[in-house]
């Protein structure tokens, strides 16, 4: 079953905003999916779409077999959406916004009760269901959206930047909050500009720029396109005789740092043996940055990544 | 779906969408989400009752001291009524008229301002129910601002009813009428400004030239036919006809622009929430 089928879903805004161009996209049941792009990709309008906020201009869309067009009462229930921007009365309660929120989905008070409770309790905001919403801090807001999204139980959970401004210790605990979900059955769609997090979530990734999907396949697959990655080095102390690794790229910001790309026939091994034979003792060894983050960049900058082939069509070349 | 005890495994709820679709499940899910919407809105009220409760009281005591004692004295007889009792319907018609509109142009445009509507464009609830949910909440401030005004009528004057029902059904439907026209505002505002707009600059002069402080037969004859063409007048003569059995215009005919009104206004409503004018890009 797919939990979401996009085909040809296109959007101008009034404006003349050329904002999604004919988008392809399948999200199977039970996955966790990262939707990724530069600002201005098209990612909240495709999830405006998706969640009846944004009208589309054409193509179709299906939430777990069920088209928006002909059965949007049923697509509808099966979703829930956590938007990029607050949206939620900045004067009504915790407790009455998730309350009110679960009577639009006609689930009645005892239930909705029980659900809010539980939902509060897994997303540490229970001792703040009193509180009226505009006093809670940007993280806390974050986490009411989420609770909001879930207390009719979807099927399918649409995040738009949940970790946008949201601390590093809540954000790994939104990061085990997400998988425990997912584990437990629900389909996750995400958009993130960290792309560390995407990384270390999703299992599958699209990535979007100038309103076209350039990259969509498994995180594994995707990460294996990858032809290079650099590594930074960093000595105890300045090398004593001259390095000499024919074939490596190199640059060394200082005495003590050595920045070495290393493709896929290349090996560290020999990197490590030759800086033994200069006599350099590494103490320590990282990316330059995230992998993903490598890929993401070379994409939508239009540059070659695996095959030899431009994956970027012309659109994001022309951009770049 | 049975209430879960809260220590299931969360999102782990399939049948819960499925019998949703169901005819009796959708029903009573529509029931609960209807029911949500008017509470809602009805604690609004509540909430902030000193912006929608109190001015309407103060408005109204005022008229009735000003045009009914002090002044009503020297008008004399109305078609045998005192001053006090001709008026008395038209400004309880004048307080359910601005506040059944003001209720929902308020409370629909400050969603839209406050993105919060978004919370119902999501839900499955369908437009026509989600139209009928704010009309509600404007019907339930307009009649309890008509009621408190009865009220305070009644520390004047000696209220005889000669119709009730026509009474209830015309200030139903008034009421229904123009909760349905500020809905239709609050779609197409962009700003406070616009909201305002209407009520100051349309509806206020059409409810004072509408027959609330005097009989159009008093006016000449093109006045008259002028007037005639404010539907406003309809409806507070309707109005007054169901307590002092006496009519400007034909009751009938009334009742069936304030129905035709109903009927248009609303298929317009749930077509432009269809559509998504002024709620979705
Ligand atoms: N309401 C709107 N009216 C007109 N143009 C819009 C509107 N919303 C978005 N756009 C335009 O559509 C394009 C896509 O915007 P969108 O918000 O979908 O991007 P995004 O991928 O979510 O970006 P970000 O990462 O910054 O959130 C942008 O060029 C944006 O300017
Ligand atoms: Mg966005």
């Amino acid at each position: 079953m797919k939990a979401l089928s996009l085909r040809q879903l296109c959007k101008t805004y009034n404006n003349g905003v050329q904002a999604l161009k004919g988008i392809d996209l399948d999200v199977e049941e039970g996955d966790f999916f990262a939707l990724l792009g530069p600002n201005g990709a098209g990612k909240s309008t495709a999830i405006g779409i998706v969640s009846s906020l944004v009208n589309k201009s054409s193509g179709t869309v299906t939430v777990f077999g069920h088209s928006i067009d002909s059965e949007l009462e049923a697509a509808k229930s099966c979703l829930g959406v956590v938007p990029q921007e607050i949206n939620f009365n900045q004067f009504e309660k915790i407790s009455t916004i998730l309350l009110n929120q679960a009577g639009f989905y006609g689930i009645p008070r005892p239930v909705a009760r029980e659900r809010m409770e539980y939902w509060l309790n897994q997303l540490q905001l229970w001792d703040k269901r009193e509180t009226i919403s505009r006093s809670l801090s940007g993280g806390m807001k974050r986490r009411l959206m989420i609770a909001r999204a879930l207390i009719h139980e979807p099927q399918l959970l649409i995040l738009d930047e949940p970790t946008a401004g949201v601390d590093i210790e809540v954000r790994r605990s939104m990061w085990e909050f997400l998988r425990r979900i997912n584990e437990q059955g629900t389909t996750i769609i995400l958009t993130t500009h960290y792309l560390e997090e995407a990384e270390s979530l999703c299992r599958h990734i699209a990535i979007i720029d100038e309103g076209r999907i350039i990259e969509n396949d498994r995180m594994s697959t995707v990460l294996r396109k990858l032809q290079t990655e650099t590594f930074v080095l960093n000595l105890r102390g300045p090398l004593r005789r001259s390095l000499s690794l024919p074939g490596y790229r190199m640059t060394a910001p200082d005495e003590t740092t050595l920045e070495v790309e290393v493709n896929k026939e290349q090996n560290l091994n020999e990197i490590f043996a030759a800086l033994s034979a200069a006599g350099g003792e590494v103490v320590s060894m990282r990316n330059k940055s995230n992998r993903l983050e490598e890929l993401f960049m070379r994409l939508v900058e239009g540059r070659d990544v695996g095959s030899g082939q431009p994956t970027a069509p012309p659109a994001a070349q022309a951009s770049a | 779906m049975s209430v879960q005890s809260s220590n299931r495994a969360p999102g782990a709820v399939p049948g819960g969408h499925a019998e949703v679709t169901t005819a009796a499940n959708m029903r009573r899910a529509r029931r609960v989400g209807f029911a949500t919407i008017v509470i809602r809105e009805f604690s609004r009220i509540m909430r902030i009752w000193g912006q929608t409760l109190v001015p309407p009281v103060i408005t109204a005591t005022l008229y009735f001291i000003i045009f009914g004692n002090l002044i009503g004295g020297r008008i004399g007889q109305m078609g045998g009524y005192t001053y006090l009792q001709y008026i008395a319907p038209g400004l309880i018609m004048m307080s359910v008229i601005t506040n059944s509109y003001g209720n929902v142009v308020s409370s629909f445009f400050g969603a839209k301002f406050g993105r919060h509507i978004e919370e119902l464009l999501v839900s499955p609830l369908p437009s026509w129910l989600i139209v009928l949910g704010y009309v509600a909440g404007g019907v339930l401030r307009g009649l309890l601002v008509g009621l408190i005004v009865t009220i305070i009528a009644l520390f004047f004057t000696r209220l005889h009813v000669e119709h009730l029902l026509v009474v209830i059904a015309a200030v139903l439907l008034t009421s229904i009428v123009f909760a349905l026209g500020g809905f239709v505002n609050a779609v197409f505002a962009r700003n406070f400004d616009q909201i305002t707009f209407v009520p100051t600059f349309i509806l206020t002069p059409m409810t004072y030239l509408g027959g609330v402080f005097y009989s159009i037969q008093m006016l000449p004859e093109w006045a008259q036919a002028v007037s005639k063409a404010n539907p406003i007048l309809y409806m507070v003569s309707a109005f007054r006809y169901g307590f002092l059995g006496q009519s400007d215009v034909d009751v009938g005919f009334s009742f069936a622009i304030m129905t035709l009104s109903v009927v248009v206004l609303f298929a317009g409503c749930v077509w432009l929430m269809e559509k998504g004018t002024g709620t979705r890009e």
